[in-house]
């Protein structure tokens, strides 16, 4: 039981954190070329239009879901488990995530690189 | 991509491995942190490493918010996985930390990852609602 829900616990990590990916995404393509808007505008209306970006405040609540069930998994489990399978899984599910939520072409070469970067991530945590 | 864009892709990478280490350091000085004493954890933002280390990671969001308002996520989260190389690094010849050869298997895996990926076109070519990107700006992009 234990075990199902360190996973469960995982399983929210992932979503969470993709899920914030995703809409943190979404919020700087509604914004636009921040350089741009920086050049033109200054610093001070960066800041103001990142702020007033709904889907920001969105992405941030869902980062913060993200780092406490990590926090929360890493008093369940191992951190040797839960840090590389939370972070690798993000990199393959922010990939399907952007495909069918924001619509972007991930091609096979996208595919590949998340694939060999979420095996090296595991990698490196053994 | 034209160079300041790798460069802000470059920042990513650099102040989120350099971030992570940094704090990494700070914690060796504050010690392990009792989970009934969480308070002890303010006490950490004393510490110069730490501050630093807040820097970096301060840093590192603001130039992945920067790319990811240029570049697909599905881009920029492979593009950037360089960190953790940059982490694996500093963790050996900062940290004297020992690394395996299957973790610089690893880093290798990783480091091919992020070659394939950033030969690749960084944005799908759509047109997109944006408030103020340009169509020219974004066919410069595409």
């Amino acid at each position: 039981m234990k075990l199902l829900e360190l996973w469960m616990a995982i399983a929210l990590i992932v979503l969470a954190s993709s899920g914030g990916d995703v809409l943190l995404s979404s919020a700087m393509k509604r914004i636009g070329d921040l350089d741009e808007l920086r050049a033109r505008r200054g610093i001070l209306a960066v800041i103001v239009a990142i702020f007033t970006e709904k889907r920001f405040l969105w992405a941030i609540a869902c980062m913060s879901v993200g780092f406490f069930s990590l926090l929360t998994a890493f008093s369940w489990g191992d951190a040797s488990l839960v840090g590389p399978a939370s972070a690798s899984l993000t990199f393959i599910v922010s990939a399907v995530m952007a495909k069918f939520f924001l619509k972007e072409q991930v091609d096979h070469r996208r595919w590949i690189s998340a694939l060999l970067v979420c095996v090296g991530v595991v990698m490196l945590a053994m | 991509m034209n160079v300041r864009k790798y460069l802000v892709l470059l920042a990513v990478m650099c102040f989120g491995g350099t971030g992570d280490v940094l704090l990494k350091r700070g914690m060796q000085d504050v010690g392990a942190i009792d989970l009934h004493h969480p308070q002890a954890l303010l006490g950490a933002l004393t510490n110069p490493w730490i501050l630093i280390g807040i820097l970096c990671l301060t840093c590192f969001f603001a130039s992945y918010l920067t790319a990811l308002s240029w570049a697909d996520l599905s881009y920029v989260l492979p593009a950037t996985a360089l960190g953790y190389v940059v982490l694996a690094l500093l963790s050996k010849y900062f940290l004297h930390e020992q690394i395996s050869n299957l973790r610089w298997a690893g880093v290798l895996l990783i480091s091919c990852g992020v070659g394939w990926v950033t030969r690749g076109p960084a944005l799908t070519a759509k047109p997109r609602e944006t408030r103020l990107a340009t169509a020219e700006e974004q066919h410069e992009i595409a």
